[in-house]
């Protein structure tokens, strides 16, 4: 029987590493596809080849030599930690809130936060557009920011309370009756418990707002504002009849890092199950 | 060290809902007292009261001579272990246990002492640099413990502390626990459900119901001279056998046969202007095999016979169950007894009852034996007030 088993797992491990390869080439072809145009001179950009047969770094060099993908790029990051901050500070105390207290028109809170997350953001581009235009902050970083605010605040309060659920009340019962006072039971046992909370919350709204195209489309044009995604989009060559594929394709590969990084530096941080052991067995 | 006051404690919460009405204790310095009763009796949200995790409505509670109704938990100098033992999961042992100094701003050197102490008398010392995550049940509870030991508060409140922990762990912390206490000399309220630990842990025991103390007293005396049909039902294991019963000229008829009461009872039950329908309440240990019964015991009491239906041997013992015919005793109490053990839905036919009898008895399983049980210990309940009217404890 052992034997028979034995041969079955083989076999199921085998079935599942094929299915697992088939499902992380799939993912993975086209970033390695870009990766490999990044590469790729701009004469042997259409030959077909997977792998460039001329190595070459002048898409990078030629993209950093231009203002206009650096200042998209420094754009880009102030505004996505910019608005990931307030994000998430403001999302914690929210959350804080709603998981732990009673207070007249919670369900209301939540539902209009859930209200607003749910709301197609194409239809607010024009309103946006025209506020923005009479307020003066068509084309500038809070113009970007607030909206952003605005979509990614609901999303970190439910991530955000769902964590804060998890953590047993008895906890800060528990610190005050050691002598704390409320700020230090949050600061000292409630906080460091909520920080996988707080670090997943932050990769998804920072993910959010460096991935924006509508809104940072709609509400810049110029190099003040506009973000890397947008500034891909009116990439030309050096020339008129250069093709721009080459550095559209370093771009991408450039922008991809600042999200792997993040994700990797705070992965770290999310220990799931951080909270085992606090109450029972 | 110091004294615990509730004077007319309440709480009504702002839906209206009464959770705990007019309690008074007075908990002397050093003593060990238990709050004990079903669930939902109000006993958490008292011991919560004392802590301070929970507003008091009315009334006021004194520590120490002090009224501290108004003060956060942390000025009221009194620690707490939780149910769940509430571990801070990213603190290490020693972390845990020195969090309450540190908070206090004890200096490094007091605080690797005290928790050397307290790890010592808990027996937690290879264990300081574990996370709560790697102990095992026994072992969080003790961490739990250390945690309120070391700054040496005024009081202790335990929450069933040992509710979660397996039942032969929980026997041998019972004993811990008790021998902690002494040696600390520290006043602890404990709150439990299990009378087993009430009654071996306190030097008193106050059994609540419905958020009102029934009474008040030794556990000793509660067992002896309960106040009412409650409090008999909860206190002791097995509990006290019910049976209806009719009081006739100084005689008691019930399933068991009819007896004579005594002297002691009758005018007990005279200044007490007993109904003449009653509960009769007799403890299994107060039955006996007739056979082992000599003439001048047997003369005190009465005998039924009835045909044993389960026999336990327990060594030292043995436990006879019977079952009687006629209906069972009725009230409002021993319902809210038997939900509270889950057996309100078991059904059953006639009267059930436990015998304590002697382990010499010869008695077998399917045969008729010849029971006794000892009048004078009869107690007899109002079956429509559930006060106990043979209570002599005054």
């Amino acid at each position: 029987m052992a034997g028979v088993g034995g041969a079955e797992t083989t076999a199921r491990k085998v079935r599942w590493g094929v299915l697992n390869a088939v499902v992380v080439i799939y993912a993975l072809f086209p970033v390695l596809w870009i990766a490999s145009l990044s590469f790729k001179s701009a004469a042997t950009l259409t030959d077909g080849n997977f792998v460039p047969r001329e190595w070459t770094l002048d898409n990078y060099a030629n993209i950093f030599a231009t203002t206009e993908f650096v200042r998209a790029l420094l754009n880009s990051i102030g505004i996505a930690l910019i608005a990931t901050t307030i994000a998430v500070v403001f999302g914690t105390m929210a959350a804080y809130a709603i998981a732990r207290l009673d207070f007249p028109g919670k369900k209301l809170l939540v539902g209009v936060s859930l209200l607003i997350a749910m709301f197609p953001q194409v239809s607010l581009v024009s309103p946006l557009f025209e506020i923005e235009r009479s307020l003066g902050l068509f084309d500038t970083w809070p113009g970007l920011i607030l909206p952003y605010i605005t979509f990614a605040l609901p999303l970190a309060i439910y991530t955000l309370s769902a964590f804060f659920r998890e953590i047993p009340w008895e906890l800060e019962k528990a610190a005050k009756m050691d002598g704390a006072t409320p700020g230090q039971a949050f600061r000292r046992v409630i906080a460091p418990l909520a920080a996988p909370g707080v670090f997943t919350t932050a990769i998804l709204v920072f993910i959010f707002c460096w991935n924006d195209f509508l809104f940072a489309i709609s509400l810049t044009s110029t190099e003040r504002s506009r973000t890397v995604p947008v500034a891909l989009s009116f990439f030309t060559g050096s020339s008129q009849f250069e093709d721009p594929t080459g550095s559209i394709a370093a771009a991408a590969v450039v922008i991809t890092i600042p999200i792997i990084l993040f994700v990797l530096f705070f992965q770290r941080r999310i220990v799931a199950g951080l909270t085992s052991g606090a109450v029972k067995g | 060290m110091a004294e615990i006051v509730l004077d007319k404690v309440t709480k009504r919460y702002p839906d209206g809902a009464l959770a705990v009405q007019d309690v008074d204790v007075e908990i002397a310095d050093g003593e060990f007292i238990i709050l004990v009763g079903p669930s939902g009796c109000g006993k958490s949200t008292t011991l919560n009261m004392i802590a301070g995790l929970e507003d008091i409505s009315s009334g006021e509670l004194r520590i120490g001579g002090e009224r501290v109704n108004e003060r956060a938990p942390k000025d009221r100098d009194i620690a707490m272990v939780f149910q769940s033992y509430a571990l801070y999961p990213h603190m290490t042992v020693k972390e845990n246990m020195a969090f309450p100094l540190r908070l206090a701003k004890v200096d490094d050197a007091t605080v690797e002492k005290k928790v050397a102490e307290a790890a010592d008398i808990l027996d937690l010392g290879q264990h300081l640099d574990r996370k709560p995550a790697n102990l095992s049940g026994g072992q969080r509870q003790r961490v739990a413990m250390g945690r309120a030991i070391v700054r040496s508060p005024k009081a202790f409140l335990m929450d069933e502390p040992l509710s979660n922990l397996d039942a032969k762990l929980r026997v041998q912390m019972r004993t811990s626990v008790s021998r902690l206490q002494r040696q600390l000399g520290t006043t602890m309220v404990y709150v439990t459900h299990d009378q087993t630990e009430a009654m071996t842990l306190g030097d008193r025991v106050v059994v609540m119901r419905g958020g009102l103390v029934q009474q008040i007293g030794a556990p000793q005396f509660l067992y002896d001279h309960p106040t009412n049909l409650f409090v008999a039902g909860f206190i002791g294991s097995p509990s006290m056998n019910f049976v209806p019963a009719t009081l006739e000229n100084g005689s008691l008829r019930s399933g068991l046969g009819d007896v004579t009461l005594s002297d002691r009872i009758r005018n007990l039950l005279e200044s007490a202007d007993a109904p003449r329908e009653v509960i009769a309440g007799i403890r299994p240990e107060h039955f006996e095999d007739a056979r082992l019964i000599d003439d001048a015991s047997r003369s005190r009491g009465a005998t039924f016979t009835s045909s044993v239906e389960v026999l336990e041997s327990m060594g030292s013992d043995k436990y006879a169950y019977f079952s009687i015919s006629g209906e069972q005793a009725t009230s409002a109490e021993l319902a809210e007894l038997a939900a509270d053990v889950g057996t309100s839905d078991v059904p059953g036919d006639g009267i059930s009852l436990v015998t304590r009898i002697s382990a010499t008895s010869t008695a077998k399983v399917g045969e008729p034996a010849e029971i006794w049980f000892d009048a004078d210990k009869v107690q007899l309940f109002d079956p429509a007030t559930g006060k106990n009217l043979t209570y002599s404890g005054d």
